[in-house]
């Protein structure tokens, strides 16, 4: 099937299987590997990229699912002026450790503080509980997202 | 996993997916969310070869309330109930209920219809609207049809929805009694091992994973009714519930924990 996406900024249009999941089509016909795969069961979190400006797991949709949506992900968030925020707020909290869950983690963070603009320290441990991280023990993380706080 | 190979077509009316669901019969399956479906087409526990995706049909997403009665399309995603405003005046159970589903990525994709569709005895949604007295709206090849909560979960994974039938919306009555949900899990983003319910200061109480469907616990209503303190009408929660075992937890546990939790919603729903 035909579909058409903005991804970053740029439009994408591509003939995909029905049953092409979102992160494969990202990784493996976008080339935009940034995007991880930690898990089988949708519930580690290193798939999570923007759909139309709010968190989704990408292994949880089809990318038929995603035409017409405007998708970023972890390589769309840098600019010309430097990282994006939270990628800088994670630079400077060192909130990662072998950096898998990374790209999972800054992008659902990024949805948190939008969704959710008054959270504290408990608040962003419950609302990024669908990010697993096997090093930091979560307490760098906590204090990057709290550090960009809106 | 990879889905096995599969179909698709786009809809924008509720006549086109009935339609679809007519010409494909029992191999077509509604995709809403996609947040339980895409999960059981992974592992290949669900294998359709028709995929009816319902998204771009905007007039089964929204809120409203009129009178006594809040309407909300199958549609709706369980962060916009758990953000409304309104929702959270005329029934402040089901809006709260709606943010402990999953973690904020499912609850962006998850909808209510796809909740109770599903109809896993595990899932939250599914025993509020139970416990509100909430009533099902199906349309069909025959029309549409109101189906009430407690005629609606017939089994595990089971509904009183034909093959040829959609949800297109569920009705709750403003509902602002004393209400409390205890969802008990050990992981955050986890199912309910067991969770308890309780709308309208009593009126309604129903269990989560006590069993093949969502349940009314209807010795404790009973029990409430006849002037039973919080305490006594805890203690019969887990009559005639048949939980299941698990590596979370074995059936006598469960019961347990029915108990527990039943008795902690009654007191935070501010009952003696
Ligand atoms: C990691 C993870 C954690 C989760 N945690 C929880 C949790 O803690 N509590 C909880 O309750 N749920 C949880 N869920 C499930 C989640 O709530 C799902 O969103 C919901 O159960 C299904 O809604 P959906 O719109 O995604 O439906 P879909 O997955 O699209 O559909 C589910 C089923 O319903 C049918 N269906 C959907 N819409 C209709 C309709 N309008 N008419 C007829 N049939 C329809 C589909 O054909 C399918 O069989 C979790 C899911 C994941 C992946
Ligand atoms: S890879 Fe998507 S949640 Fe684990
Ligand atoms: S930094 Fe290694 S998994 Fe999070």
């Amino acid at each position: 099937m035909e579909i058409s996406l903005t991804v970053n900024g740029d439009t994408q249009s591509a003939d995909v299987e029905p049953r092409t999941l979102l992160v494969h089509f990202l990784r493996d016909q976008l080339g935009l590997t940034g995007t991880n795969i930690g898990c089988d069961t949708s519930s580690c979190g290193a798939c999570t990229i923007l759909v139309d400006g709010q968190s989704a797991k990408s292994c949880n949709l089809l990318a038929v699912q995603a035409d017409g949506a405007e998708i970023t992900t972890i390589e769309g968030l840098a600019g010309a002026d430097g990282l994006h925020p939270m990628q800088q707020a994670f630079h400077e909290s060192h909130a990662l450790q072998c950096g898998y869950c990374t790209p999972g983690m800054v992008m659902a963070s990024i949805s948190l503080v939008e969704e959710y603009p008054n959270l504290d320290a408990d608040g962003v441990r419950e609302g990024l509980e669908g990010n697993l991280c096997r090093c930091t023990g979560y307490q760098n993380i906590v204090k990057a997202v709290l550090s960009v706080k809106k | 996993m990879i889905p096995a190979p599969v179909g698709y077509i786009r809809v924008d009316s509720t006549e086109a997916a009935l339609a679809a669901l007519g010409e494909h019969g029992d191999e077509a399956k509604i995709l809403a969310g996609g947040q339980s479906l895409i999960p059981l087409m992974r592992f290949r526990l669900a294998a359709p070869s028709m995929l009816v995706d319902i998204a771009g049909i905007t007039e089964l997403s929204g809120i409203s309330v009129v009178g006594d009665t809040v309407s909300i399309g199958a549609m709706t995603t369980h962060s916009a109930l758990e953000h409304s405003g309104e929702l959270a005046e005329a029934c402040p159970l089901l809006a709260h209920v709606a943010s402990v589903v999953g973690d904020p990525a499912i609850r962006h994709r998850g909808t209510l219809g796809g909740s109770l569709a599903h109809a896993d005895p595990a899932s939250d949604l599914p025993a509020a609207v139970l416990a509100l007295g909430g009533t099902l709206v199906a349309s069909g090849s025959n029309g549409s049809r109101e189906i009430a909560a407690t005629e609606f979960f017939t089994g595990f994974l089971e509904s009183a929805l034909g093959a040829d039938e959609m949800l297109t919306g569920i009705k709750v009555p403003v509902s602002t009694g004393g209400w409390s949900y205890q969802k008990f899990n050990r992981r955050a983003q986890d199912w309910a091992i067991v969770g308890a319910m309780v709308a309208e200061g009593g009126a309604g109480v129903a269990l989560v994973n006590m069993g093949a469907t969502p349940l009314r616990a209807s010795a404790v209503e009973s029990a409430l009714a006849g002037g039973a303190s919080s305490v006594e009408a805890a203690a019969s929660a887990a009559e005639g519930t048949e939980p299941s075992s698990d590596n979370n937890g074995d059936a006598a546990y469960r019961k347990h924990l029915a108990q527990v939790l039943t008795g902690r919603a009654l007191r935070d729903a501010g009952m003696e």
